[in-house]
């Protein structure tokens, strides 16, 4: 049974981005740009108005099939596209270009607990939000009580959900979703939330919906769960389509992308605002193991941070420090480049010349998620030459990581290999 | 899931292509989302009198209020000529429907916007919002309805036959607040400027209206059709002869409709050209 399920053809989306005065947001502005078109159209016949540079194109002739119980990844990186390919899929919003054709329901999970109000109660907000997501009031009867079970908020169940603590609010709104029963399910970074037992149970519910032969299109950060529960996976860039593969060679093209356009950050002569110190900094860069600049590494692997910079003049006792904080703020380590005391000794005087100094992270220390480097070059307690909180981010993913055959998140920053004995008695 | 496969089998299929030019309106669509309109409707109207201590007496309280100030100064102070009625009723009969109307335009005009959540992430046919919004209206005006009868019956007038005339009447209101609704929200969409103008319009719209005075003050003749081109000139002058009887509708009555007809035709074709970029630009 080889029935279509989705078919897009060609699909293109442009936005209008940036350029404040070319956006009439007001009836000012309207005027005003009327007035400048009306002008321009004098000067300069026809329209060159999809090459405009106040427009990108979010996605660019996007082509695929999906076929009915499918379950299909997408992947990408911020603002790949992936989020405005939903949006068309779901009907939200209209493709500027193309076209496509959708055969049954689609239900989608594009954000939990979408429409839900706070001043209404948990029962009151299940019929609301099952209407707005699609349900027939006779189909939200039906299901009422398993709804309630699922999300296991019982007997608040009448109390206004703004007195619901958060994990309570995103359970009762999953359990509405989750019991949403379309053809297609377009789900979208649902597992990004809640506590791990929740995103244990989520994707045990969206494994059942797979199970049961609906078909999925599934987005996710989180290559575990991808490679969980997809079997074929696409990889969006910059709008169009890179890869259709089965999942294990997508997710490997996905993180081996050349990601070398983050994962750097250089400091140019402006951004230090012209001060003539003895310490200039240069670049941070995030390494994996083969050397290569990468916005996103492998915890499994490990990595390295170099940081290369220029001293005008010696300085004695000078330090290089590096803080990994997560992007909650919460700092996750601080190590400098001379806490070996052998390193202490050899540059307890550096003469003047160009450095790189280098932080090898090692195999299986973090756990996935965004992470912020921070920077400090300081003779202790005498002088602080630089120092940046927010330097660079970069992204740590979690693919063969102790623990990765259970695709949950792990709660902490850090994850790392223990040894682990367990006796029989 | 035998019970899904038989609803893919009947499901239509759906296409998405670039949206140009203008649309039909789907009314076939909105009838199957009629329970989404209900429930909007109702979180409306549940959701405006949480946490008021009075809850749905403002409802009562509001019209009751507004008709004393009006009777102070436009009925004692300024001896406005009320068509020989006692200017509280003659009043009040005038601010029901014209509350409803002011009350269904005004959450209609930002309904849109105040739902752009719902608008960015989740696809329906877009016209159940404003249309949501203009049916909660109909809640407190039912409310205040009752009471306005209290008031007649103290007064000792008691409605005739005419009073069936109410039903067209009112739905006219309706239609006026949903046709101005239409294309203010979704002007409002883009401009932000609307929601600003909103409460100066009603306030001009209700004083170029025969609410604090009787349709009389304006000069028969030429002066009198442009009045009538106001479509609550109709609905307030038929909303106070179909309850206490005097100057029957006219010749403005069909003026007003045809206004409405108008304005309503053109805002379903402007709601519909603008809901497709309802998501991008809101």
């Amino acid at each position: 049974m080889s029935e279509l399920a989705i078919r897009v053809e060609n699909i293109s989306k442009q936005y209008r981005i940036g350029l404040a005065q070319e956006r009439p947001d007001t009836l000012r502005d309207l005027l005003m740009m009327g007035f400048r078109r009306f002008k321009h159209k004098l000067s300069r016949k026809g329209s060159g108005r999809y090459d405009d540079p106040g427009h990108i194109w979010a996605l660019k002739d996007v082509s695929f099939e999906v076929e009915r119980g499918q379950v299909l990844g997408i992947v990408g990186r911020n603002g790949a596209g992936k989020s405005t390919l939903l949006k068309i899929l779901s009907r939200v919003t209209d493709p500027t270009e193309g076209y496509g054709e959708i055969h049954g329901r689609v239900g989608s999970l594009l954000e939990v607990g979408t429409g839900f109000h706070p001043e209404l109660s948990g029962r009151e907000n299940i019929y609301l939000n099952g209407a707005i997501l699609g349900m027939r009031r006779e189909e939200i009867n039906r299901k009422f009580d398993e709804i309630v079970e699922f999300s296991e908020v019982g007997k608040f169940i009448d109390t206004p959900v703004k007195r619901f603590s958060s994990g309570m609010y995103l359970r009762l709104a999953f359990a509405v979703a989750a019991h949403l029963e379309p053809e297609i399910l377009v789900v979208d970074e649902v597992l990004a939330v809640g506590d791990a037992e929740f995103q244990r149970k989520c994707l045990g519910k969206m494994n059942d919906v797979a199970q049961e032969g609906r078909t999925v299109l599934f987005v996710s950060h989180n290559m575990s769960a991808i490679l969980r529960l997809t079997q074929e996976t696409i990889v969006l860039d910059q709008g169009k389509i890179v890869l259709r593969a089965p999942t294990p060679e997508a997710v490997d093209h996905y993180l081996n992308m050349g990601l070398t356009k983050q994962g750097e950050r250089f400091w140019t002569e402006e951004e230090l605002g012209g001060k003539s110190d003895a310490f200039k900094p240069e670049a941070l860069r995030v390494l994996n193991t083969d050397g290569k600049v990468v916005d996103t590494v492998n915890a499994a692997e490990g990595f390295s941070i170099e940081f290369e910079y220029q001293l005008t003049e010696a300085i004695s006792g000078l330090r290089v420090g590096l803080y990994m904080m997560t992007t909650r703020g919460e700092y996750v380590f601080t190590t400098f480049d001379t806490d070996d005391p052998e390193l202490y000794q050899e540059y307890s005087v550096r003469p003047a010349g160009h450095y790189i100094s280098k932080c090898h992270i090692p195999p299986n220390l973090m756990n996935e998620g965004r992470f912020i480097l921070g920077l400090n070059a300081s003779v202790y307690r005498i002088r602080r030459y630089f120092q940046e909180d927010k330097a660079l981010t970069f992204t740590v993913d979690v693919t063969g990581a102790p623990g990765t055959h259970w695709p949950e998140q792990r709660l902490g920053p850090v994850r790392p290999q223990f040894d682990w004995d367990i006796e029989h008695k | 899931m035998e019970n899904s496969q038989q609803q893919g089998k009947q499901s239509p299929i759906i296409y998405l292509r670039p949206s140009k030019g203008w649309l039909s309106i789907d009314f076939k669509e909105l009838w199957r989302y009629r329970e989404l309109i209900f429930f909007l409707t109702w979180r409306d109207i549940k959701v405006r009198y949480k946490q008021a201590v009075l809850g749905i007496s403002w409802a009562v309280l509001q019209p009751l209020l507004t008709t004393l100030i009006f009777t102070v100064i436009f009925g004692i102070l300024l001896k406005t000529p009320s068509q020989d009625l006692p200017y509280p009723l003659f009043s009040m009969s005038a601010l029901l429907p014209w509350q409803l109307f002011s009350t269904a335009l005004q959450r209609s005009s930002v309904s849109l916007v105040g739902n752009a959540n719902l608008l960015t992430k989740i696809y329906f046919p877009r016209l159940a919002i404003p249309l949501s919004s203009v049916f909660a209206a109909l809640v407190d005006f039912a409310v205040s309805f009752v009471v306005l009868l209290l008031v007649m019956a103290y007064y000792q007038y008691w409605p005739g036959w005419n009073i069936l005339w109410l039903f067209p009447i009112v739905l006219l209101a309706l239609l006026t607040a949903l046709a101005v609704g239409l294309w203010l929200s979704a002007l409002n969409v883009q401009y932000r400027d609307i929601q600003h103008m909103v409460p100066f319009l009603i306030q001009v719209w209700m004083y170029a209206s025969p609410i604090v005075y009787p349709i009389e003050t304006i000069p028969e003749g030429v002066w009198r059709s442009l009045y009538g081109l106001n479509p609550m000139v109709g609905v307030i002058q038929g909303f106070r002869w179909a309850l206490l009887g005097g100057t029957p509708p006219d010749i403005t009555m069909l003026i007003s409709i045809i206004v409405v007809v108008v304005l309503l035709i053109s805002g379903l074709y402007y709601f519909r050209r603008m809901e497709k970029t309802f998501a991008d630009v809101v």
